[in-house]
């Protein structure tokens, strides 16, 4: 690891500005992502500033304004505490769920709720310096688009970058409508709507999300919902455990009478970015709940899709995964 | 090793005292599970084999911690020195690393605390596990730098008073290891996994989320996907899962393993 100088702030103002005084200062929270970068020599920072001290990891409810009946999660919050934290598990047990598919106790114990979301890819060109990655340096390539892309995207990658974004939590958050707040140094601050906070590949695969230097996530809320009894996160992987999605749906589903009355489905590890399936949702708008019309829904979102040479298996299993999950959502979101 | 001569023939001065201490009958309180965990020391101790795993999970853990440390290796230059002010096992440490210092090796190449094995170093095996805090948390990607004020265990720090920690005999009795480089690491985790499950804390495999949390008996299922964050490249797994059973249910779980007895053994 090469050196850096450690600085720890107590204020999101002072975290801001030592941030912005320093283009090539980052944040460390929980560290489980930019250490492992930094020992890889994939992130190269010559300072990191500790935000651990700062009081950012309430959960409280939301009283006021558009989101009010909703919650709010701190960007400090731990992973493991926010899945477990009883506001969370009963009327937002989706999120629980997604936080919980992921990594192990551990890292969940460590991982904080901001740096879940600016986590960086898996994609094993990006982590190995010795391979072409334009997401890690721009102009050299991407050794992954002719290269081994079975854990690759099938949603909206460019021939600069075939990545996918490794969050599950953040898939919840995608279905779950979810704003993100963030403050800068000049103290305002500003809300991003899930959908627009990451981003595809483009011509900038460099930039996972449209967060700016020198901001920090404060806080994400979540807006009140009326599924917390039908909603399912399910993960597919090549172990029981412990691994990355090949493909992870959210899916949540609001029921009027015997119909839907809407669904809401988010796939993970299909894109550079959570992936909102509207395509299916809109299908399933005021349609019966019937295994039929899940089928029908996931294939049509699966229409869109454009493998890769060795991922091509995540069209049919993605198709299938969403048709489970829905199903389970209509259970009751049990396993 | 299994020979016919009575164990106390094989022991030095420092295992008899160790092999006192460990199997010391003058307790008053002891449970069902201190009873069954001493006879089967006892067991294991008398049939040879016992030596070896004294000497492995009790001399290294109770005479380890008499050695004096090693000032040599206090590095000279330090860049970008931070310093950190945390207990450790109980004890106060105050001490100057340089920023990229982890935990994990300011434990093992500071403290002499050895325990702690760095199977992977990238967050991927959990042989680093410790608890910080009361939480399992991975050594090697936490920041010895960002530990000042908290409070550090480490597998040397699970047995009181000369005891194991029930998680550590439980281990010893089900045989829950091969070669024991992730045993540490599985034993913190499996530790604070009691805590988790007290607390009613849910996991990906629980039914219900939604349910209010209260104590949780963990199924066999539950208790592995509690636990994937520990690899065991030795496949230990089924032996793992029955010594936190034994643990977490508080009842006897019977061993799948038997040490072979003389009638067997002049059969071969
Ligand atoms: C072996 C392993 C397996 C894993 N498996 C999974 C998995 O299956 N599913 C999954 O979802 N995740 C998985 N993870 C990833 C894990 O969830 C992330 O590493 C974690 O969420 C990152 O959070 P952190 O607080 O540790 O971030 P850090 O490492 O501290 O930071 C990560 C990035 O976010 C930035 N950052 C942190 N906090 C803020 C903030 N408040 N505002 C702005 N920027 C911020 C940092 O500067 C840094 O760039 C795994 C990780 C490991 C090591
Ligand atoms: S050494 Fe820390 S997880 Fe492998
Ligand atoms: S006992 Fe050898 S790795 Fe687990």
């Amino acid at each position: 690891m090469r050196p850096f100088k450690y600085s720890a702030s107590t204020t999101i103002n002072s975290a801001a500005q030592l941030l912005s005084a320093n283009p090539n200062a980052r944040i460390l929270a929980g560290g489980t992502n930019i250490l492992d970068l930094m020992k890889e020599d994939v992130e190269r920072p010559d300072e990191l500033v500790d935000i651990n001290r700062l009081n950012l990891s309430v959960v409280k409810p939301i009283t006021e304004g558009v989101n009010k009946g909703g919650i709010s999660i701190g960007g400090l919050g731990k992973n493991a505490e926010t899945a477990n934290h009883p506001l969370i598990r009963q009327n937002f047990p989706l999120l629980t769920q997604a936080i919980l598919a992921g990594a192990s106790a551990q890292i969940r114990n460590m991982a904080t709720n901001g740096g879940n979301l600016n986590q960086r890819t898996r994609c094993p060109y990006f982590y190995e310096v010795s391979m072409p990655c334009n997401k890690r340096e721009p102009g050299t390539g991407c050794g992954a688009r002719e290269g081994i892309n079975r854990m690759h995207a099938i949603f909206g990658w460019s021939e600069s970058c075939v990545a996918v974004h490794p969050s599950d939590m953040c898939v919840a958050l995608a279905a779950l409508d979810a704003v993100v707040k963030v403050q800068g140094s000049s103290g305002k601050v500003r809300s991003i709507p899930f959908a627009e906070y990451h981003r595809l590949p483009g011509e900038m695969p460099e930039k996972d999300n449209t967060l700016q230097h020198g901001e920090v996530v404060t806080s994400i809320e979540i807006p009140k919902n009326n599924f917390a009894s039908k909603s399912y996160y399910l993960k597919v992987r090549d172990r029981a455990s412990y691994a990355f999605a090949l493909v992870s749906v959210a899916a949540a589903i609001e029921m009027n009478g015997s119909g839907i009355k809407q669904a809401w489905l988010a796939l993970g590890g299909v894109a550079h970015k959570p992936w909102r399936a509207f395509e299916a949702e809109r299908f399933l708008a005021g349609k019966a709940a019937t295994a039929d019309n899940f089928r029908q829904a996931a294939e049509m979102e699966m229409k869109q899709a454009k493998a890769l040479e060795h991922n091509g298996f995540k069209i049919e299993l993605g198709t299938r995964a969403i048709v489970l999950a829905l199903t389970r959502a209509m259970n009751g979101g049990t396993a | 090793m299994m020979t016919e001569d009575t164990p106390d023939q094989e022991l030095t001065e420092d295992e008899k005292q160790l092999f006192g201490q460990l199997l010391c009958e003058d307790q008053n309180q002891l449970t069902d599970f201190d009873e069954a965990r001493r006879n089967f020391l006892k067991q294991i101790t008398l049939a040879g084999g016992g030596i070896l795993a004294l000497q492995m999970f009790g001399k290294e853990t109770f005479a380890g911690s008499l050695h004096e440390p090693l000032n040599a290796e206090l590095p000279v230059n330090l860049e970008n020195s931070v310093n950190v002010s945390f207990k450790v096992n109980g004890i106060k440490k105050s001490l100057d690393v340089d920023s990229r210092m982890t935990l994990l090796d300011t434990l093992r190449e500071r403290l002499q605390l050895t325990g702690s094995k760095k199977g992977c170093d990238h967050g991927q095996c959990g042989a680093c596990t410790v608890i910080v805090d009361g939480k399992r948390v991975l050594s090697c990607l936490t920041l010895a730098a960002s530990c000042t004020n908290k409070s550090v265990t480490t597998i040397e720090g699970l047995a009181k008073n000369g005891e194991l920690h029930p998680m550590q005999a439980s281990f010893l009795k089900h045989d829950g290891f091969q070669c024991g480089y992730c045993t540490p690491g599985q034993i913190c985790s499996a530790v604070a996994l009691m805590g988790e499950a007290r607390n009613g804390e849910v996991s990906y495999v629980t039914p219900n989320v939604r349910i209010k949390a209260a104590p949780i008996q963990l199924s066999e299922e539950e208790i592995r996907e509690r636990m994937s964050g520990n690899i065991c490249r030795c496949g230990a797994y089924p032996n793992i899962v029955d010594a936190i059973k034994e643990v977490h249910s508080a009842k006897p779980v019977a061993q799948n393993w038997n040490l072979v007895d003389q009638k067997e053994l002049t059969e071969i």
